[in-house]
């Protein structure tokens, strides 16, 4: 997860993302409060989109209080998520995070998480519970439909025009994407687009918009991915990019 | 034997669901079939119109659901056709004056006596699109080759999925050959690309159609014109008859097509 790091670089507020696991929040340095008020902004703007997944909160070497972190959950609450585990460097830190009532995990592997066996703290019963690191959708998203997941999703079928894929991961899409695709739902750059036939609507990674071309060539398509570059999404033949 | 029922649907209005209602039922009781044409556009009626029955009506649709008539007493026989009848939409109430389970109920009752119960479906995805599909298990989508159009025929075939149905079937309309082969015109290989559902047929533009509408004589009834001879191959397939569709691309042959090809390209 190689895409976890360079999100860290960015200096105040936090990350959001849909990972394997759920939802992955990433605190950088800064002030809590402000901090606490970017991260309600920011799942306000998300809706409803990670309501029961649960989070993984990623305070790196900071030293949270209880009561930081209380008010933090309660954010995470009032959208219906759960706070599932905090990771921290500073052993204190993790000491407050098991008061609070959650799992706490060291830093320095972050990789290695609590065991998924023991049910997570969400209400509603999360239904990405298990394969929350994907979802395999074997059908076209016609107009008017829409597959809405955190992490990532995989279609097998054609994405229609006015149908809709919002994905807080990647979005793989085996026929033609001729819709709206958002990858990385929730601010993450790196995410990727993969289509057979790439002629969406519109595609947005992360907090960039790009639109269709207007010219409506009919060049004979090969499988492309898109990604962030610089400040803009391109797409690019499948067999270029896949040594990348 | 249980009759087959089938709702003529579309999402954008306009395209054509009513005429290929009428001319479907036409073209079916012409072939020996019983056939009774309802008309679900509750508040729009308009099939009554098309075939020419409206001066027949005393009840409705709407009178039988609420106990007002019997259903025979609402059900108009055809002029022209012994097998035929049509159930007219009431004209001054709305599409909640009837329930999905009103519909089912009532097309229950229509299964012994008809070979086809065909439904004809008010436009849009609300209430009356529900009503219309409810109690049947198949459907047929009309579009015509425009952006638009496709974009809601896509939309309803979604939706008829999520309900469950037949894999719904594709009519495609008021085709322009002409204006195809310029590149100005949605070809139907455009068309069953994006929606990916089976053909069942095309039907040309076709003036007499208008005329025919206006009339209140489905063009089916003689099948000579290019669209009432499309209805008539359409009512062929619906039966099971494996019909070779139209070949609109009347003169100009292989040479410019493939050339048109190049050009696009």
């Amino acid at each position: 997860m190689a895409r976890d790091t360079s999100a860290l670089n960015r200096s105040t507020g936090v990350i959001i993302k849909g990972t394997r696991e759920g939802v992955s929040i990433v605190c950088a340095q800064g002030d809590w409060d402000e901090l606490l008020e970017d991260l309600a902004k920011r799942l306000h703007a998300t809706a409803s989109f990670f309501a029961g997944s649960r989070v993984t909160l990623d305070v790196g070497d900071r030293l949270v209080s209880e009561g930081e972190l209380r008010a933090l959950e309660e954010i995470i609450n009032r959208h219906d998520m759960g706070l599932y585990a905090v990771v921290a460097s500073d052993p204190r830190t993790r000491e407050v995070a098991r008061q609070v009532g959650t799992r706490a995990v060291s830093g320095e592997q972050p990789e290695s998480r609590p065991a998924p066996a023991a049910p997570p703290p969400v209400e509603a019963p999360a239904p990405e519970l298990g394969p929350s690191q994907g979802v395999l959708v074997r059908r076209t998203v016609r107009s008017g439909q829409a597959v809405q997941h955190p992490g990532h999703v995989v279609i097998i079928g054609d994405v229609n025009p006015g149908g809709e894929v919002i994905a807080g991961g990647d979005v793989v899409i085996w026929g033609k994407l001729r819709g709206v695709v958002h990858a990385g739902a929730v601010g993450d750059d790196g995410a990727v687009v993969c289509a057979l036939q790439m002629r969406p609507m519109q595609l947005r990674i992360g907090n960039h918009i790009a639109r269709a071309p207007e010219e409506r060539g009919k060049k004979p398509s090969r499988p492309e991915v898109a990604l962030v570059k610089g400040d803009s999404i391109v797409a690019e033949p499948w067999d270029e990019s896949s040594s990348a | 034997m249980p009759a087959r029922t089938i709702t003529i649907t579309s999402g954008k209005g306009g395209v054509g669901k009513t005429t290929l209602t009428a001319n479907l039922a036409v073209a079916l009781a012409s072939r020996g079939q019983r056939v009774i044409a309802i008309d679900a556009d509750i508040g729009l009626r308009n099939l009554d119109v098309v075939m020419g029955l409206e001066n027949r009506i005393v009840y409705d649709l709407v009178d039988v659901v609420e106990g007002t008539c019997r259903l025979r007493q609402a059900m108009i026989r055809d002029k022209r056709m012994e097998s035929l009848y049509l159930l007219p939409a009431a004209q001054k109430r709305d599409k909640t004056a009837v329930t999905p389970d009103d519909m089912r109920a009532l097309i229950d009752q229509l299964h012994r006596d008809f070979d086809f119960i065909l439904v004809d479906s008010p436009a849009g995805i609300e209430q009356g699109f529900q009503n219309a599909i409810a109690g049947v298990s198949e459907v047929i989508i009309v579009t015509t080759p425009e952006v638009s159009a496709v974009r809601d025929a896509d939309r309803i075939i979604g939706l008829v999925e999520a309900a469950e149905k037949d894999p719904p079937r594709l009519v495609i309309n008021r085709i322009k050959p002409a204006m195809v082969k310029q590149g100005d015109m949605l070809s139907t290989e455009d068309v069953i690309e994006v929606l990916a559902i089976n053909l069942l047929g095309i039907v040309p533009d076709d003036e007499e159609i208008i005329v025919s509408t206006n009339r209140g004589a489905p063009a089916a009834y003689d099948g000579t014109s290019p669209a009432g001879r499309a209805f008539h191959n359409i009512a062929r397939r619906v039966m099971g008859e494996n019909v070779p569709f139209l070949d609109l691309d009347s003169k100009p042959g292989m040479f410019n097509r493939i050339l048109s090809w190049f050009r696009s390209g």
